[in-house]
């Protein structure tokens, strides 16, 4: 043993959603040990598409999309960084009068949320963004939604947290995890050993295994994002995209490149994935479709991760039914770097107060430990679908 | 049923074409992919079949083994697949994916041999991305290929056995050569030359290039330290110091370059495990002594898995095809195979000799100024990667790649790739080893959002 610590709070996991709780439990004053297998935000948080968006979330989400979208507000007052976020208006595109349906439907039930959704169609659509290609027959704007650069604002949560006092341990990968009546001992492959009464699990797609420890095993499995970049581009996407029903997603940064998503890659091992040519393919081929504008452009990087799905593709965030102490926050099925930030406060809050102002009842994990309300006996297939 | 036989070569130069050769007198029929339009690789790139440059003025010393390598690879064209024009841009397991003229496709593979080449070791100097300046590959090619040269009066600088060739390279050609800066000192010439002598046809080449240079009154500086490129529109010429002061030189084009860095893009995303060489100051894919990598079924050869040079390139292309054909049951001349081994290994003892004489440049990130250009395509200083280094902490070069976009450009890191490992590994106080590399990722190079994708080929 060469090293121990000893902290209000340990959390496994350096992403977003451990890096945001351990900047929020500093400001609170908790002392906090945060444990990273690999580099802060080197995974899904800093290696997702970018997309800030609220609107196509589930309604059960909203609150907390609500709650982080202020936080993305005031990031750079946050984390020291404006992290190249830009509210440019998030468009989801219908390809069908169905698809318009169905966000016509999505307005309609997320009224009062404040996302403000616009739907335009036909003539409109095409004058106002005269980028966009025939495929598109409609959209529906959120104008206050946009996109980040993950790569920047993930490890800044965690360096801004790393300034007031959080002791962030990079390439430290737990081996053992126990709890010894009033507290949680962890010890890691390089010697350290951590004590501490409460302990979050923010490991990512590999959280599955903490909850399994502590008799909570949840069906969560890993999937792959394909994504690609293009070569500086001149500015003419001045919106992050989003297609209805799945398919492809993009963005142009301030650089001029476009980011350009969709469809599954596969696992090179458990750590890394790639996108495959199946899937890089396809995104090419939609892509075009929908942004004419690329059709002489160059893909010049692909790139893929791992993120945590589990079958009613909501997350689990939350106390353990097991265990005092340990709190539970994953499986966020590509889509938590918006809410990331506000899960990160609601954690810091569960650690403090027992409970948080922002509902999160229909994250428990007991929905998949709990034989009475099993929701997989309705999970769907694990769709292609929009990721962040 | 058996599994289908079909073995692929990637590359056309010297590496690929012995190794084609190879298999073919075994009766194989590889497929064999290459980038370029016509074979012979870089070092032996042919010219368009318009221009009659003869082969004594493109290659020099060289145009005996260019012609022997043009004539192994012509003579064997109608029993091979040749593929030109392809770029292999991604590859999984037993598939590799190609790119022709706007047409991707899938070429399965039973067995590869990877001899994907070198390109110019970059380390930037202030105003390298003047218009006039070129790397000294790149000045070869311009001769070569397109029968041009990169200016009327131009310096060579940097250092490497590139330099002097190239140099005389241009001289022969009715090019005014300035001068050639060395940045290695003489000294280190002498102190190699002992080491050097094992290969004393490739040692006494060496010695013609800069003799016949000083003998044609061709400046030739050694212990340089480029100070920067004059000239903002374009290249006027060059300013230098060494240990008599500052000098200055009126060009109009430089071509620059400090030896060789191999194409490994291939080999990492096809899983091969990679071992650092303190002498190339590289992490290469690791090879036995026949050039059989860490996955099964997949050869390397030629300078993509480390420099070694043409001649060697041409050995270890035909080694690594007898080990394909031994690894697959036939029988193969062992007596060759050991002798080529051999030959390699000698080549291994001089390559030692030649980082002597021409070294690295060790101290060049310690001089590279804040606001030195190391990225190009993303436009990224030595100054930024420091300040990510100091105020990020990133310790590991791809963790600086997500934090500045170093690498994240056109090139991926394959001009920019070895002057930002120079620089972090100065910056965080590591060694270049611990820094560690660039993941490669798909595509190797870009590629055009508009192909059509041919039907995938079926297996053999």
């Amino acid at each position: 043993m060469s090293e121990r610590l000893v902290s209000d709070v340990a959390i496994i996991g350096a992403g977003i959603v451990g890096a945001s709780a351990a900047l929020a439990l500093r400001r609170m004053g908790l002392t906090v040990v945060v444990l990273e297998r690999d580099f802060c935000g080197s995974h899904s948080s800093g290696v997702n598409y970018g997309g800030v968006r609220r609107q196509g979330r589930p309604l059960t989400q909203q609150p907390l999309a609500q709650r982080a979208h202020g936080i993305w507000g005031r990031l750079p007052e946050l984390i020291g960084i404006d992290g190249e976020y830009v509210r440019s208006g998030h468009l989801k595109i219908a390809r069908s009068e169905a698809d318009l349906a169905a966000l016509e439907l999505y307005r309609e039930h997320s009224k009062g949320f404040g996302l403000d959704l616009d739907i335009i169609s036909g003539n409109a659509l095409h004058a106002r963004w005269p980028w966009l290609g025939a495929r598109a027959v409609g959209g529906s704007l959120c104008p206050e939604d946009g996109h980040a650069n993950p790569r920047l604002v993930s490890p800044a949560f965690a360096h801004a947290a790393r300034r007031l006092g959080a002791d962030i341990r990079e390439k430290t990968r737990i081996d053992d995890i126990a709890h010894d009546g009033q507290c949680f001992v962890l010890h890691s492959d390089n010697g350290l050993e951590v004590r501490a009464p409460f302990l979050l699990n923010c490991a990512g797609a590999w959280a599955g295994t903490i909850a399994a420890q502590f008799g909570e095993a949840v069906p969560m499995v890993s999937a792959h994002p394909a994504m690609a970049v293009t070569e500086p581009l001149p500015l003419f996407m001045n919106l992050s995209l989003g297609v209805e029903g799945g398919g492809i997603y993009g963005r142009q940064v301030a650089r001029g490149n476009c980011v350009i998503g969709g469809g599954r890659g596969y696992a090179l091992d458990d750590a890394r994935a790639r996108p495959g040519r199946s899937a890089i393919s396809s995104v090419l081929q939609q892509a075009v479709e929908l942004l004419p504008a690329l059709r002489n452009a160059h893909i010049i990087r692909t790139w893929s991760g791992t993120e945590g799905y589990l079958p009613d593709r909501e997350p689990v965030i939350g106390f353990s039914s097991t265990t005092a102490g340990l709190i539970h926050a994953f499986g966020f099925a590509g889509a938590g770097f918006q809410i990331g930030p506000a899960v990160g406060e609601v954690l810091a809050e569960l650690v403090r107060d027992g409970k948080s102002p922002t509902p999160i009842e229909a994250f428990s994990i007991t929905r998949f430990t709990d034989p009475s309300t099993n929701p997989l006996q309705h999970a769907k297939e694990l769709a292609i679908s929009t990721a962040d | 049923m058996k599994p289908a036989f079909n073995p692929v070569i990637v590359g056309a130069g010297p590496a690929g074409i012995r190794a084609a050769q190879t298999l073919v007198a075994h009766g194989v029929r590889p497929v064999v992919i290459d980038e370029a339009v016509t074979w012979g690789g870089q070092i032996y790139r042919q010219p368009p079949p318009n221009f009659q440059r003869p082969k004594t003025t493109l290659y020099g010393f060289e145009a005996k083994r260019a012609d022997a390598v043009h004539t192994a690879m012509a003579d064997i064209l109608d029993r091979i697949d040749y593929r030109p024009g392809t770029l292999v841009w991604n590859a999984e397991a037993g598939q590799l994916d190609v790119l022709h003229r706007e047409q991707t496709a899938t070429v399965p593979y039973s067995h590869l041999i990877v001899a994907t080449g070198a390109t110019d070791r970059v380390l930037p100097f202030p105003g390298w991305t003047t218009p006039g300046v070129f790397t000294l590959g790149g000045a070869q090619v311009a001769l070569k290929y397109q029968g041009c040269a990169i200016g009327s009066r131009v310096v060579f600088l940097g250092t490497g056995p590139l330099l002097y060739l190239v140099a005389y390279q241009y001289a022969k050609a009715g090019a005014e050569v300035a001068a050639v800066l060395d940045t290695a000192g003489f000294s280190a010439k002498l102190a190699a030359t002992p080491t050097m002598l094992r290969q004393p046809a490739l040692f006494a080449k060496g010695l013609y290039y800069l003799a016949w240079l000083r003998a044609h009154g061709v400046a030739v500086h050694h212990g340089v330290h480029p100070i920067r490129a004059l000239g903002t529109q374009r290249v006027t010429g060059v300013a230098w110091s060494d240990g008599r002061g500052r000098h200055e030189l009126a060009c109009d084009a430089i071509g620059f370059g400090y030896a060789l860095r191999s194409e490994t893009q291939l080999a990492d995303i096809l899983g091969c495990r990679f071992a650092f060489d303190p002498l190339q100051r590289a992490y290469l894919p690791e090879r036995d002594a026949a050039g059989r990598s860490s996955v099964a079924n997949l050869y390397l050869a030629g300078d993509g898995a480390g420099i070694m040079g043409a001649d060697a390139a041409e050995w270890a292309g035909e080694r690594a095809a007898l080990a394909l054909l031994s690894d697959t049951g036939m029988a193969v001349n062992d007596v060759r195979a050991a002798m080529l081994e051999r030959r390699l290994a000698r080549i291994v003892k001089f390559r030692s000799g030649l980082e002597q004489a021409f070294p690295f440049p060790a101290d060049w990130a310690a001089h590279a100024d804040d606001d030195l250009l190391i990225c190009r395509c993303e436009e990224i200083t030595a100054g930024e990667l420091r300040s990510a280094v100091k105020n990020a902490g990133a310790s590991e070069l791809n963790r600086l790649k997500a934090l500045t976009r170093v690498g994240m450009g056109r090139c991926q890191g394959r001009v920019c790739g070895i002057a930002a490992t120079e620089i972090l590994a100065h910056a965080s106080g590591q060694t270049l080893q611990t820094v560690g590399r660039l993941r490669s990722q798909a595509p190797i190079k870009p590629i055009p959002f508009a192909v059509t994708d041919v039907v995938q080929e079926e297996r053999a």
